[in-house]
């Protein structure tokens, strides 16, 4: 089988996945496109391994070898994403990505010394010193 | 014990006392005043065997080498002569005194262990300068007397005049002290060595490359140190300390330091004739400039002031003229009598409840109240005045007579013209001297009107001490056939011509005093003036701090009072405006100095607050404001972030591809 096919469909595959992740706004969604984006990876790793294995006899088979670590690893993740999405949906009641916006700079920042306040610190300062 | 022992205990004692006495203040209070009066007392004996066994014979001479210290070894070195073994029981003494007046004047002071342990430190200090035979430790003596000083003036700290009159103390003497190192390691370098014999020795032979320039900068530090016009203005206002510390610091021992100093080097100063004429010249204009000031001055403690100055005057004109028995010889009787009349002053403050004598002037029987102070200031004025036979008379007349053995032109290697300026200036300030002692004696104990406040008894710690310094005010000087063995041999007999010149003077000035006090004293009662903070049962400190902080309110000056009644205002007529205001020196000094010295600090605050500042600001401005321009990206959608992400990726991609292509 030429290289091309497995190529063309794990780039297809991947393009799914990555707009999924782009786009979707529920959240399970968008782990599942991850799951995709992975296995389009996974799918390069094998068929690139049984093409180098044509060229230049690599006996270790260390793609195939790496599939099998990554589809682990995908695995726990995807547990443990699911295991986030389910909490963060019994605390909120909803899965959606676009109203997760906690880490939004609010404005309100107490750090954020504006510049009236900056020159009655120096005021002080002048006074003290 | 040896000498050399005894001599080594002398500082010693004193300084340990100030050690204890601030290390064991606050826990033990039972301690402080034993701690404060027995080691000065234990000097004292000490000093005056140490007098006794040299006994103006061959010099003591010890040395010890800490630890080698390049080019010009330093030594802990002792070298006393007749000059040290006599300035030393006057020392010793005036700080025993002081010490014990003390116990009574700050009786009640909250501040009193830490008051007694800088006067011990301060009397260690001044006994190091006079024993040391070696130029570096006696400039450690010399510094720590500075600091001790800019302390004790202002011990009423709560006062604005004492804060003023302690920073301006130090500034000023150390302003003389730069010039004064400068010279000392110059004189060092030309002689190689620091130490006192050596120096002397090799000036004498000529071996000093830059005579001049070392002696005037040495006469920088002397006249900061002894208040010599220029250097003269701090010392007026350092009365705004207590009147024990002027009693010491500014009458009998810190400010005859710059004396001694010049004395124990004068052949230094004699390998420059031009120094002479410079020193004779400054001993001059401050003799007869301070007499002129004394004259106008309201505050009693003023009056004393300017007269130290002056006859700080007349010990630099013997030195310039040669006669360094004669210096100090005035400089031992002067500390006497100084001393007594500041701390008789200090009662007399106490009893009449103001340091003004315009308002003394207006109080009836002030000299019933205080019979000790009164007979004893009566003795040290006469002594001041030089009237004989008080001890005064017979040293102003050896520096009198100095003066005109120098005039004449009998005294090798000392020009003429030195001596002619310092005899002139000589008898003019006799005659001022005893107007302003006479107006000082009138205004204070015949004064007319109410009766003076109650304060009750003085303690008889402080009267005391008075009669105690009035014994040498009497009956010094007549030691003038004795101390010529412990001098340099030179005779001290007043010569005939000087003493008629100079008691004529005197007594003119005194009557001439007097005339004009009786023409304006009818004047007192007509204009009322006076304030008066009376605490019957508060000590004197109290009273005289309270003193001084209302004469600038109450008088419109610290200086002078708007009395026409004073007798110096008649005398003096339109000069008496500027003599009270010390002849406006401190004006030309804030013009001169004050001013540039403040413009400058501006422009540097200037420089700081707006240019500097600038680039500091900017440096935390522009960091900000790109973080508030980086958190608008900031959304909270993960799903954009993620898409700049990708974008990025393929940005970098393309050009990793076009880096590797060469394209």
């Amino acid at each position: 089988m030429h290289l091309a096919y497995p190529a063309v469909l794990s780039a297809l595959l991947f393009a799914t996945g990555l707009y999924g992740v782009l786009a979707r706004r529920n959240a399970i969604l968008v782990l599942m496109s991850v799951e995709l984006m992975l296995n389009a990876v996974n799918l390069n790793l094998v068929a690139f391994d049984v093409w180098l294995d044509g060229i230049a006899r690599d006996t270790l088979h260390s793609g195939q070898a790496l599939t099998l670590f990554t589809i682990a690893v995908a695995a726990a993740e995807i547990g443990i994403g699911l295991a986030i999405v389910l909490a963060v949906y019994r605390n909120r009641g909803t899965s959606d990505i676009d109203r997760l916006r906690d880490t939004a700079e609010s404005g309100d920042d107490p750090d954020d010394a504006g510049p009236g306040t900056a020159a009655a610190a120096a005021e002080k300062a002048e006074a003290t010193a | 014990m040896t000498t050399t022992t005894l001599a080594v205990l002398v500082p010693l004692l004193p300084f340990l006392g100030a050690l204890a006495g601030l290390l064991l203040g606050r826990a033990a209070p039972g301690f402080v005043r034993p701690l404060a009066v027995l080691p000065p007392l234990a000097s004292l004996v000490l000093a005056v065997l140490v007098a006794v066994r040299q006994g103006g014979g061959r010099a003591v001479d010890a040395a010890t080498e800490l630890t080698p210290t390049g080019s010009v070894p330093i030594e802990l070195a002792l070298h006393i002569d007749g000059f040290a073994a006599l300035v030393a029981v006057l020392v010793a003494l005036v700080a025993s005194c002081v010490q014990i007046y003390s116990t009574g004047y700050l009786r009640e002071d909250p501040r009193y262990p830490s008051y007694a342990a800088l006067v011990s430190l301060f009397t260690s200090a001044m006994l190091l300068v006079v024993y040391t035979g070696d130029l570096m430790v006696l400039l450690v003596g010399w510094e720590a007397m500075g600091i001790c000083s800019y302390f004790l003036v202002g011990h009423y700290w709560e006062t604005p005049e004492a804060r003023a009159a302690s920073l301006k103390a130090f500034l000023v003497t150390k302003l003389g002290d730069v010039p004064f190192l400068i010279g000392l390691l110059a004189l060092a370098a030309d002689a190689g060595s620091f130490r006192i014999t050596t120096v002397v020795a090799g000036a004498a032979n000529g071996g000093l490359d830059h005579p001049t320039l070392i002696a005037l900068l040495l006469l920088a530090g002397v006249a900061g140190k002894s208040a010599q016009f220029p250097l003269h203005t701090w010392l007026p206002d350092a009365m705004a300390g207590p009147t024990p510390v002027s009693a010491l610091i500014h009458a009998a021992t810190m400010v005859a330091a710059g004396v001694y100093f010049v004395a124990r080097l004068l052949p230094v100063f004699a390998a420059s004739a031009a120094a002479l004429v410079v020193l004779a010249a400054m001993a001059a204009v401050t003799m007869a400039g301070s007499a002129l000031a004394a004259l106008a001055q309201d505050d009693i403690k003023r009056v004393l002031a300017y007269s130290t100055i002056g006859q700080l005057g007349y010990m630099t004109g013997a030195l310039a003229v040669g006669d360094r028995g004669a210096a100090v010889f005035h400089l031992l009787s002067h500390g006497a009598f100084k001393a007594l009349l500041f701390l008789a002053a200090g009662v007399i403050i106490h009893a009449a409840g103001t340091n003004s004598l315009a308002a003394m002037s207006r109080m009836r029987n002030l000299r019933d109240r205080v019979p000790d102070a009164y007979w004893t200031m009566t003795v040290a004025l006469l002594a001041l005045a030089a009237i004989p036979p008080f001890s005064g008379f017979f040293s102003k007349e050896a520096v009198l007579g100095a003066a005109e053995h120098t005039a004449t032109g009998h005294t090798e290697g000392v020009p003429g013209a030195a001596g002619w300026i310092v005899l002139v200036a000589g008898l003019v300030t006799a005659l001022l001297t005893a107007a302003y002692a006479t107006r000082l004696w009138l205004l204070a104990f015949r004064g007319r009107g109410a009766d003076a406040p109650d304060h009750g008894r003085q303690p008889v710690a402080m009267n005391a001490v008075l009669w105690v310094l009035t014994v040498p005010s009497i009956v010094f000087g007549l030691g003038y056939g004795l101390l010529p063995g412990w001098f340099d041999g030179r005779s001290l007999t007043p010569t005939f011509a000087t003493s008629v010149l100079g008691t004529g003077a005197a007594l003119v000035g005194g009557i001439v005093t007097y005339g004009a006090w009786r023409h304006t004293t009818a004047l007192a009662a007509r204009v009322p003036l006076g304030a008066v903070a009376a605490h019957p049962e508060g000590d004197a400190g109290k009273v005289e701090a309270e003193a001084i902080a209302s004469h600038a309110p109450a008088y419109g000056g610290v200086a002078s009072a708007d009395d026409p009644a004073d007798p110096g205002r008649l005398l003096l007529g339109p000069l008496h405006r500027h003599a009270a205001a010390g002849f406006r020196l401190d004006a030309l000094y804030a013009v001169l100095f004050v001013r540039p010295v403040l413009a400058a600090a501006d422009v540097v605050r200037f420089l700081d607050r707006e240019v500097v500042d600038t680039y500091v600001r900017a440096a935390g401005a522009v960091p900000r404001l790109l973080g508030t321009a980086v958190r608008r990206a900031q959304t909270g959608n993960v799903q954009t972030y993620v898409s700049v992400l990708l974008a990025g990726t393929v940005v970098l991609a393309v050009a990793a591809l076009l880096a590797a292509t060469g394209a």
